[in-house]
């Protein structure tokens, strides 16, 4: 499946990913509104690993077969099984958080509504938000033989 | 003493209701000006630190930063502007030098502002680009005095070997900025689009980074009077050896890279010492005269086995034509000539902005002086230093240049935003640093694409006015003034140039 991939050679650390991520999780799907209306700040479902000067921003890889999904006890952790993508369905989790500790990658993270908050490849989107917005390309959508 | 501290030349404007404490700012600015105060949850500005590269401005998701001049300035009159003030409040606080970096940014007369170009109307028909083929290729090299040619069974062969001649695809060359005054990724940049798009790049005075030989048939390689990175695969690599005796920017002096800015990769290029400062002579310490000029130039050739064109660049400087003539017969098959908006990595502000001529004068008088001594075909030429549009090029090439030079512009397209702080190796942009951090910022792919499209755009639209003129191929441009008419200049002015008063008769 079609996965995303940063290449830290041209990761330059500006955290327009997650802006952009909060923004596309949003109702109103605008930046200013995301952040100053609708309260979403720290709600990005990507992470930037950063140790200067080398920085990586990073995601849920979605694995084949995922601990996340295994864990949960409400159901509310899916893998689709069309598309493979990993997805929480908030209505149903109950912040439990045993997906957090059962991830072994660090991509699932409590959210600050006590949910489960992880990166959905932004299914409804032709291509993930963090893809679209990366100033200089570094994060690509791309379908690649993992190891 | 706090009445001696300079007021900030820039005001940090940032929109409170616009920003989202995302801190891009923050990580983007290379002068450490955006601030994050976490307890107050808000981001601040040290606006002493500005330097309006614009770095942040680009990269705020919600547009919410604005930099302005500094209201609170100096008191400044029309004698005593803000530059001379501050430069003297820093000379009082330092002793030192002004540096700078960037061409010569003063409101001298631009000359290509005052030069307009001719089109064709009933009697010579003008010519449609996307119908008719127009033809920009150009061959750099010393051209014969006459053309000797012998048959053989009916087959006609030149009768004597051409002197090396090198072949773009379109007259724009980007001129010499070595590795280490910009970074590796830049280099790359440059390589990558002269190499698409049939051109050259030139390496500068810093040597040729070995990832950078696969783009050897698109590469000037230069010889300064530092020397470095010079070797004999080195010269062997490049298409045409240049010898830099002078640059646009700063004639007459020569340059330093502090040793700051020597990294592992550029010692080993450069084939100097890590660490140690990169000093390149003002003179070349062997060049004393045209004679000995002549020894190098054939040095080179003999060390490239008469392969490559030898370039020689020399900057703008009053008597130019004189100097032109003399490199023109020690035997250089190229002559480059910089004129004073030229650019650099650092230069002395005083230099910059008060030494050289400029190039649109000093290339009518030299093509004029090569004519006049019958030995223009002897050298092609290249003009640099300043060109700005499609426009600017073509109006040099019918002032008699063969090629132009063009580097800021690139540098522009790649992010560039002429702040003007190159000395300082902070750069924002990650252009001219070697912060490992910042020179990230230029990923090759999506920069060579830009330079690539650039010079796309600039050759489309100097084919759209040879059109316009009736001409099909650049080489009947070349020199060709009377396409050109001027506005608002002296008898004398239009005199240098060789062109006539717009509305004058041809």
């Amino acid at each position: 499946m079609k996965k995303v991939y940063t290449n830290p050679k041209h990761c330059v650390n500006c955290h327009l990913c997650k802006v952009y991520c909060v923004a596309a999780h949003s109702s109103s799907k605008d930046v200013l509104k995301a952040y100053k209306e609708e309260g979403l700040k720290d709600t990005a479902r990507i992470i930037v690993e950063e140790t200067k000067p080398i920085s990586c921003a990073v995601q849920c890889r979605h694995c084949d077969e995922p601990k996340c999904v295994a864990s949960c006890i409400s159901g509310a952790m899916r893998k689709d099984p069309t598309t493979g993508i990993v997805y929480c369905d908030t209505s149903r989790c109950v912040g439990c958080l045993t997906c957090v500790v059962a991830c072994s990658h660090g991509a699932v993270q409590p959210g600050p509504d006590g949910k489960a908050l992880k990166c959905d490849l932004c299914r409804n989107l032709s291509e993930p938000a963090c893809v679209a917005n990366c100033p200089n390309g570094a994060i690509a959508f791309l379908e690649k033989e993992e190891k | 003493m706090k009445h001696q501290a300079l007021p900030p030349e820039f005001s940090v404007i940032r929109n409170e209701d616009k920003c989202i404490q995302c801190q891009a700012c923050v990580r983007q600015c290379g002068f450490d000006v955006h601030q994050y105060d976490a307890v107050k949850d808000k981001v601040c500005a040290n606006e002493e630190k500005c330097v309006n590269c614009q770095r942040c401005v680009m990269i705020c998701p919600t547009n919410a930063l604005a930099i302005t001049t500094n209201p609170n300035q100096y008191r400044t009159n029309s004698h005593w502007n803000a530059v001379h003030l501050q430069n003297i409040s820093r000379q009082a606080a330092t002793g030192g030098v002004i540096l700078t970096g960037m061409g010569n940014d003063k409101p001298m007369p631009s000359y290509f502002d005052r030069i307009l170009i001719n089109a064709s109307q009933v009697s010579n028909p003008s010519i449609d680009p996307l119908r008719e083929p127009m033809e920009l290729r150009t061959y750099l090299g010393a051209k014969p005095d006459q053309l000797k040619v012998s048959s053989e069974n009916g087959e006609i062969k030149l009768a004597e070997p051409l002197s090396p001649q090198v072949r773009i695809e379109t007259p724009i060359l980007f001129s010499a900025i070595s590795y280490g005054a910009i970074s590796f990724e830049v280099c790359e940049t440059l390589a990558r689009a002269a190499t698409n798009l049939g051109t050259l790049y030139n390496t500068g005075e810093g040597g040729l980074h070995r990832d950078l030989y696969q783009y050897k048939e698109n590469t000037i390689v230069q010889v300064a009077s530092g020397r470095y990175g010079v070797n004999h695969e080195y010269l062997n690599a490049g298409r045409i050896v240049e010898i830099k005796i002078g640059q646009g920017a700063k004639p007459g002096i020569g340059g330093h890279l502090p040793g700051e800015k020597i990294t592992k990769s550029i010692s080993e290029t450069r084939m100097i010492p890590e660490g140690t400062d990169a000093i390149s002579p003002a003179p070349h310490h062997d060049i004393y005269s045209i004679e000995d000029l002549r020894q190098l130039i054939y040095n080179l050739k003999e060390a490239t086995r008469y392969q490559k064109p030898v370039s020689v660049k020399i900057s703008a400087v009053h008597n130019i034509a004189a100097i032109a003539s003399g490199v023109a017969r020690a035997g250089a098959d190229i002559i480059a000539i910089d004129g004073f908006r030229g650019g650099t990595g650092a230069a002395p502000m005083a230099i910059r902005d008060h030494v050289g001529i400029p190039i649109e004068l000093a290339l009518a008088v030299v093509d004029q002086r090569l004519r006049d001594e019958k030995i223009r075909n002897r050298v092609s030429l290249i003009a640099a230093g300043g060109f700005r549009s499609s426009a600017d090029v073509i109006k040099a090439i019918a002032l008699g240049a063969d090629a132009v030079y063009v580097a800021t512009a690139p540098l522009i397209a790649i992010g560039c935003r002429l702040c003007q702080k190159c000395y300082t190796g902070k750069c924002s942009w990650g252009i001219c640093t070697q912060d490992p951090y910042k020179t990230k910022r230029v990923n090759p792919d999506l920069a060579a694409e830009r330079v690539h499209n650039l010079i796309h755009g600039w050759s489309h639209e100097i084919k759209e006015m040879m059109g316009g003129m009736g001409i099909n191929s650049i080489e009947s441009l070349r020199g060709n003034r009377s396409h050109l008419q001027g506005v608002g200049m002296s008898e004398k002015e239009l005199k240098m140039l060789g062109i006539k008063h717009a509305g004058e008769a041809i």
